[in-house]
C-alpha cells in the first residue's frame, strides 16, 4: 500500500525540473556472491541539484555511490552520466566519464605515502595539461578553500579524521568536477565537526553548482545540504522527494527514520 | 593415477599455505576440500585475468616513468644489504661445506672452481630470489592490500588513474629488472666471503682463487642462471600484486595477504627453478 503511494510520489519529485538528468539510474541490481545488495533502485538527479541517499548502514549506499563511479559493475540496470550509458564502457572511456566526477570517501582514503598536499596534486599531476608552477598554485587554493592550507605539508596519519575529510574533498575537487559523490561525509566525526563538514559542503555547492549525491544515515547533516533525499531500505528506494514530501509520510520506517525512534 | 594424485596434494598443500590447516580439521572434510578445489581454480582463473590486464597495462602508454623509478629504488636498491649479507652467508657455507666433502675425496685443489660453480650457477639467483621474496612480496602484498581495504585502490581508480598500471605494473616491471642485478651482488659476495674462508684455512691469493674458480667457467654457465632471476622477478611481482589487490577483510586480510604473497611467491619459485634449470640444461649444455 505504502509503495503504491510512494511510486506515485517518485514520479512526480524525480529530477528538479531542469532539463535532462545529469544522473540518471534505472533499475540497478547488485549483488556479492550470494548477498543482495540493491534490489532495482531508480534515481535522478538534475543539473546543479543535491540528492541524499539516506538509509540505515548496510543498506547499499557506499555500493550504488561507487556504482555511480564505475568502481563496481552492475549485475544489471542502467546508469547514464550526462547522459552516457557507463555501465558498459571500456576502462579509458570510463576513465574520461570519472575526471567529471569527484567522490570523498567514508575515511577520506587519503594515500598514506603522500602529503596532503601531494593527496589534492595526485589528480592533477596525472590530468591536468598545466604547468608545474600553476598545479601548486591550484592545490593551494583548494587547500585554502577546505581551511587545511597549514596543513599541506602533513601525512594523512598526522592529522584529524575531520581534516582527512576535508584533505579527501578538496582532492576530490581538484579535476573541477561537474559531480561529486560523497560517501558518508559525517561519519566518524564529533557534532561539531559534522556540522563544519555540511557547511563547506553547502558552500562549495553554492559556489559552485556542482551535482551532488550524498550517501548517508545523518538525517540532519542530509538536510543540511540536500535539494532531495531518498529513502532506501533493503537494497530499494522506498520513498524519495523533499524533505517535507518525507515528513508527510505515513510509512512508519520513514517516520522512524526522521525521528530517530518509533512513535 | 599419478597426476591426479599429485594435483591433489599440490592443491592441498597450496590451500594450507595460504589458509592454514584450519580447514582440514572442520567438518565434513570432503566438502572442505571440494571447496578448496573450487577456490584453488577460482584463483588461477583470477589471476590469468589479472595477468591479462597487467600485461595490456603495461605494455599500453603512458608509462609511469617516475612510479617506476621509486619502486625500481624501493624494490631493488633497498633489498642491496640484504641479498650481500645472504650472498656472504652462502659464500662461507658453500665453501666450508664443500671442503669438507672435497677433502675427504682428496680433490681440495677444486674447491674454488666448485663453489664459484656451485654459487653462481645456482646457489645465488635462488637465495637471491628467496630472500627478496621474502622481503619484496611482503612489502608488496601488505602495502597493496592495506591500500585496498582503506579505499585507496578506489580511491586512485576513482581519479581516473588506471591502478594496473601505477600500482601492479611499475612494481612488477621493477622485480623483473632488479632480480637478475641483485642476483650479481649475491653472487659477488658470495665468491668474496667463499675466497675469505678458503683463505682463512688455506692461505691463497684472490687472483688465484679467481683463476682456479673461472677457469673452466663459459658465458653459457653464468648467463642463463644470473637471467633465471628474471622470472623469479616475475613470479614474485605478480603473485604480491595480486594478492595485494584482492585483499578483503580489514587487518586480518592484510595480513592473509603479505603471508601468502611470501608463501606462494617462494614456493612458485622452487616449482620454477626445477623448470627453469631443466630448460638451461636442454638449451645451453
Amino acid at each position: 500500500m505504502n509503495l503504491d503511494v510512494n511510486v506515485e510520489q517518485t514520479q512526480v519529485t524525480s529530477g528538479n525540473g531542469k532539463g535532462a538528468p545529469q544522473v540518471k539510474v534505472s533499475g540497478l541490481h547488485k549483488s556479492f556472491r550470494d548477498q543482495i545488495v540493491l534490489k532495482g533502485i531508480d534515481l535522478e538527479v538534475g543539473h546543479g541539484e543535491t540528492l541524499s541517499v539516506l538509509g540505515r548502514s548496510g543498506t547499499g549506499k557506499s555500493v550504488l555511490l561507487k556504482l555511480i563511479i564505475g568502481l563496481h559493475k552492475p549485475d544489471s540496470g542502467s546508469i547514464r552520466v550526462e547522459g552516457e550509458e557507463i555501465t558498459k564502457l571500456p576502462v579509458k572511456a570510463l576513465n574520461e566519464v570519472r575526471k567529471k566526477m569527484g567522490f570523498l570517501f567514508q575515511q577520506a582514503a587519503l594515500y598514506d605515502s603522500l602529503t596532503v598536499a601531494e593527496n589534492v596534486a595526485f589528480p592533477l599531476q596525472r590530468h591536468s595539461p598545466k604547468s608545474e608552477e600553476h598545479r601548486k598554485r591550484h592545490v593551494k587554493e583548494l587547500l585554502a578553500q577546505v581551511g587545511m592550507e597549514n596543513e599541506a605539508h602533513k601525512l594523512p596519519s598526522e592529522i584529524s579524521g575531520g581534516m582527512q575529510k576535508r584533505a579527501g574533498l578538496a582532492r576530490a575537487l581538484a579535476l573541477e568536477p561537474d559531480i561529486l559523490l560523497f560517501d558518508e561525509p559525517t561519519s566518524g566525526l564529533d557534532t561539531i565537526t559534522a556540522e563544519e563538514i555540511c557547511k563547506l559542503i553547502l558552500h562549495l555547492q553554492q559556489e559552485r553548482r556542482i551535482t551532488s549525491i550524498v550517501g548517508t544515515y545523518d538525517m540532519k547533516g542530509a538536510q543540511t545540504v540536500s535539494d532531495r533525499l531518498a529513502l532506501m531500505r533493503d537494497g530499494q528506494v522506498l520513498i524519495q522527494g523533499t524533505f517535507d514530501d518525507l515528513r508527510k509520510s505515513q510509512d512508519p520506517f520513514v517516520k522512524q527514520f526522521l525521528n530517530g525512534s518509533e512513535e | 593415477m599419478a597426476p591426479p594424485v599429485i594435483l591433489c596434494s599440490v592443491v592441498v598443500l597450496a590451500h594450507i599455505a595460504t589458509e592454514g590447516p584450519r580447514f582440514l580439521f572442520q567438518k565434513p572434510p570432503l566438502q572442505s576440500i571440494l571447496k578448496s578445489f573450487v577456490s584453488f581454480f577460482e584463483w588461477f582463473g583470477n589471476l590469468g585475468m589479472f595477468c591479462g590486464r597487467l600485461l595490456w597495462a603495461t605494455i599500453t602508454p603512458p608509462y609511469e616513468g617516475k612510479e617506476f623509478l621509486h619502486q625500481f629504488d624501493e624494490l631493488g636498491a633497498k633489498s642491496l644489504p640484504l641479498v650481500a649479507l645472504a650472498g656472504a652467508a652462502t659464500g662461507v657455507v658453500i665453501t666450508l661445506s664443500t671442503r669438507d666433502s672435497l677433502v675427504r675425496f682428496g680433490a681440495k685443489s677444486f674447491l674454488p672452481a666448485v663453489a664459484i660453480f656451485s654459487i653462481i650457477k645456482e646457489s645465488g639467483p635462488v637465495i637471491t630470489g628467496l630472500v627478496v621474496s621474502g622481503r619484496v612480496a611482503a612489502g608488496i602484498g601488505a602495502e597493496l592490500g592495506a591500500m585496498k581495504v582503506t579505499e585507496q585502490i578506489d580511491a586512485m581508480e576513482a581519479s581516473a588513474v588506471n591502478t594496473y598500471k601505477y600500482l601492479a605494473a611499475t612494481r612488477v616491471v621493477a622485480c623483473i629488472l632488479m632480480l637478475p642485478l641483485l642476483a650479481l651482488v649475491t653472487d659477488f659476495c658470495g665468491v668474496l666471503t667463499g675466497w675469505m674462508t678458503h683463505t682463512l684455512v688455506d692461505p691463497i691469493s684472490l687472483r688465484l682463487f679467481l683463476d682456479h674458480g673461472f677457469k673452466g667457467m663459459a658465458f653459457k654457465d653464468f648467463l642463463p642462471p644470473t637471467l633465471k632471476t628474471a622470472v623469479f622477478g616475475l613470479i614474485i611481482g605478480v603473485v604480491a600484486c595480486f594478492q595485494g589487490m584482492r585483499t578483503s577483510g580489514g587487518t586480518e586480510g592484510v595480513e592473509r595477504a603479505a603471508t601468502s604473497s611470501v608463501v606462494l611467491a617462494s614456493l612458485l619459485i622452487i616449482l620454477a627453478d626445477v623448470l627453469l634449470v631443466r630448460l638451461i640444461l636442454t638449451f645451453f649444455s
